[in-house]
């Protein structure tokens, strides 16, 4: 088949735009790719619990038949300790992807410049936009409030306290819930964002749930604050049961955040009709 | 220590005496403050080295019973051994754990002693709370005596590793498999609530978050595992853990007594990362790092916090300045340079150009103004990102930048960092990266002179600089409190844009302004350097 144009095909060589089909993605079936499409590449490291001998070597690539990799190559064991063997393993993996059958989160609201939020609360909220962050419970880690909230920011976007339009308000690590609820009230706060990193048996979740019981006993209905919670390790979709009203995962910057905010709490006439 | 010879950057010797008297003159008011108050865990760690432990059926320590009860019949500032031996000698109980329950229960009403009764008090106070001073010299003449029989780690710098699994039983397994790996020091990583708690926890404990409660208990299972291990390696390995939050004072005396090696043990980290009152904090850390310096232990400061939070270019003099503040506070109270693990960090952004030279110009910076401390150097966490195969080259460099500046203390870092709390898979490789930068450079200390005014050299000397200029602005820094300078900078932001004034943060209500008769004998024993 030749192409319809030339300059058509050249450009589709490039990387393939989003929504765009390309000459490397030939249909809604896909394999891993190592140096030729369709070859289902891939690697992976493990750990057994067994002695390093023939025998564990044996069962690292039953176990890499058992994923799905056939050929599977056992290019690496390595005794460590006397009780357990770590391995690389290469294979072809036969399973295929079905493109068509992958349900993308797409972000619901405009991503607003540094300008463009300022402007729209300014004009749409008439006043400073109030927030509050804190990391709760016994959540020592301040990294990812900090990013948000600290004019230093995250990935070359700088933080919610750059923004004039906005008074933040950041509490820092351990904040008690009751200490919380109770600062935000005093503030007026718009909206309350809570970091929670450590993970270790649900610590982020059952510290999540008991902030917004906290604050749905403390506050009227319906002027409950915009409770946003950030940590690597939130399920999407789980907003619902833990009761706020948004989760960032890992890799969110200020500018997603404030964007959201402006969304949230000022929106424009006509989303907020949608 | 290390043999770098402090002449490879050619710093200019005044510059550097000059950065050392403006530490001591913005130390020295904060260390009168805490020489002139006392705090609700000072004097509940003089009670435990009196022996007073154990807690009631809440866990609540006896302790913390006692010096409650003490504190609202007499208050905290004539210090708590007066009224508690005062009670003993007029035979409200026969012991001090008696006196603490029969305290508990609001059987016992505490006075202060008078006339010929005080001395009497004194003596009495003085002899029970010698006996846990002893204690703790005896464990550190074993600790030199176990060293002496196992060795200390052939070659610097000692590999440090950290467990955390909040489950002291299957830290200890853990802690031993890692010292077998390699691991030369075994840190235990504490729960992440433990630091806002006022009181330590009791027994062995197997509920953490992110970590394992530093109780008495945990300490001494620990350290009996790591015995054993020890001499089946036939080398010595340290174990460490944190005296920091609310409870630092308590926690020292613990380790002492327990025989830990190495305790984290920063001057401002409690106040700045964990709002902890600056006033409580230097209290606390006067009579903590006392306590280290008698029992032999290393303290390790916190600086890697500073460029974590801030840019670790922008702020790499914030760091000096901490390092040479710690080193004032530590030698203060009495620790000796070998004792100093002042601690630095490898936290540049990777896609900054020259980031490695400049890793090494501050890395090296620490070794010369400290060529006697056993430095601390801590890998990279900032740009861990998840990309495990570009982290693993990253610590290999960070391990280079250790090997070429002759570092003592090598914390180990995981390529698994932000991702997972470490595997055995990712212990033992991170182990293979140590091991192959040591074999294959440790000997570049010999070879690595950086060239007179070249980046390395120059970005020091500016760095350094810096640093004076801070410490300049500190000291004219006499707002709101012109007593103390540093305590009107940390209320001001200067460190690492904190706000933390002395009059608000965790604990302020636990700390007492002393009465003229205040009395500590602990706190007389460790000045005296006495043991009886």
């Amino acid at each position: 088949m030749t192409p319809r144009n030339k300059d058509d095909a050249v450009r589709r060589r490039e990387p393939a735009v989003p929504g765009e089909p390309s000459l490397t993605e030939s249909g809604p079936l896909v394999r891993p790719y190592g140096d030729r499409t369709g070859d289902g590449m891939m690697q992976m490291s493990f750990t057994l619990p067994l002695p390093h001998d023939k025998r564990a070597e044996g069962a690292a690539l039953q176990l890499a038949r058992k994923m799905g990799l056939d050929p599977a190559i056992l290019v690496h064991a390595k005794a460590m300790g006397p009780h357990f063997t770590f391995f690389v393993v290469y294979g072809s993996v036969t399973h295929l992807v079905d493109l068509r059958d992958v349900a993308v989160v797409r972000r619901a609201y405009p991503l607003l410049s540094h300008k463009d939020v300022s402007s729209a609360v300014r004009r749409r909220l008439r006043r400073r936009m109030v927030v509050v962050g804190a990391c709760i419970g016994t959540d020592a880690h301040t990294v990812g409030i900090d990013a948000i909230l600290n004019i230093k920011g995250f990935s070359g976007e700088k933080g919610l306290e750059s923004y004039p339009e906005l008074r933040v308000v950041n509490l820092g690590a351990q904040v008690l819930v009751p200490d919380l609820v109770e600062r935000a009230r005093r503030e007026k706060a718009d909206a309350v964002l809570v970091s929670q990193v450590v993970t270790q048996r649900e610590a982020h979740i059952h510290n999540t749930k008991a902030m917004t019981a906290a604050f749905r006993e403390a506050y009227p209905a319906g002027k409950v604050p915009l409770l946003v919670v950030g940590g690597p390790r939130f399920e999407d979709g789980t907003e619902t049961e833990l009761g706020v009203d948004r989760i960032f995962g890992r890799g969110t910057t200020p500018d997603e955040v404030a964007s959201y905010l402006v969304h949230a709490i000022c929106p424009l006439p006509e989303e907020a009709s949608r | 220590m290390s043999a770098r010879p402090t002449g490879l950057l050619e710093l200019d010797p005044a510059v550097v005496r000059q950065a050392r008297a403006l530490s001591r003159r913005v130390g020295r008011p904060v260390v009168n403050i805490a020489r002139s108050h006392t705090t609700v865990s000072v004097e509940r760690a003089t009670l435990r080295l009196a022996g007073l432990s154990g807690a009631d059926h809440d866990q609540v320590p006896w302790v913390n019973h006692l010096v409650d009860a003490v504190r609202a019949d007499v208050g905290l500032e004539h210090g708590v051994t007066s009224p508690v031996w005062n009670a003993l000698r007029q035979g409200e109980a026969a012991d001090l754990l008696t006196l603490a329950q029969k305290a508990a229960a609001g059987a016992v009403t505490f006075h202060l002693p008078e006339g010929r009764g005080a001395g009497a008090t004194q003596r009495a106070a003085r002899a029970a709370v010698a006996r846990g001073i002893r204690a703790i010299d005896r464990q550190r003449a074993t600790r030199q005596r176990l060293i002496a029989r196992y060795g200390d780690p052939a070659r610097k710098p000692w590999v440090y590793l950290i467990v955390a699994t909040g489950d002291i039983m299957e830290d200890i397994p853990q802690a031993q498999a890692a010292a077998r790996e390699g691991a030369d020091i075994i840190a235990v990583i504490r729960s992440t609530g433990q630091s806002l708690l006022d009181y330590v926890p009791e027994g062995a404990t197997r509920e953490g978050f992110a970590g394992t409660y530093a109780t008495q208990e945990n300490f001494r299972l620990m350290r009996a595992a790591l015995d054993e291990t020890s001499k089946e390696l036939g080398r010595y390995i340290r174990l460490t853990n944190y005296a920091s939050g609310l409870c630092m004072p308590e926690i020292a005396a613990l380790a002492g007594l327990e025989r830990l090696d190495m305790m984290l043990n920063d001057s401002m980290y409690g106040i700045l990362f964990r709002d902890i009152n600056p006033v409580r904090t230097f209290v606390d850390q006067r009579f903590s790092r006392q306590i280290h310096a008698r029992a032999g232990i290393i303290i390790n400061t916190g600086e890697d916090n500073y460029l974590t939070t801030a840019d670790p270019v922008e702020a790499a003099h914030t760091v000096t300045v901490s390092q040479l503040l710690n080193e004032y506070f530590a030698k203060e109270a009495g620790l000796e340079d070998w004792q100093l693990g002042l601690g630095h960090a490898f936290e540049i952004n990777p896609d900054i150009p020259d980031s490695f030279r400049l890793e090494l110009a501050h890395a090296l910076l620490a070794r010369a103004l400290f060529p006697n401390a056993p430095l601390k150097w801590m890998p990279p966490t900032k740009h861990m990102t998840g990309d495990v195969f570009r982290g693993y080259l990253l610590d290999g460099f960070f391990n280079l930048v250790g090997a070429l500046t002759g570092q003592s203390i090598l914390l180990v870092g995981m390529m698994t960092e932000a991702v997972v709390t470490p595997w055995l898979s990712d212990r033992d490789l991170a182990l293979q990266n140590v091991r192959y930068v040591m074999n294959a450079a440790g000997g570049l200390t010999e070879d690595f002179h950086p060239p007179r005014d070249g980046l390395i050299q120059t970005r020091a000397r500016q760095v350094l600089g810096e640093a004076v200029d801070l410490l300049t602005r500190i000291l004219g820094d006499a707002d709101n409190a012109k007593d103390a300078p540093l305590l009107a900078a940390i209320g001001d932001g200067t460190f690492g844009l904190m706000k933390r004034p002395p009059t608000a943060g965790k604990g302020l209500d636990g700390v007492a302004t002393k009465a003229p008769d205040y009395v500590n004998p602990a706190i007389d024993l460790l000045q005296e350097g006495a043991s009886r």
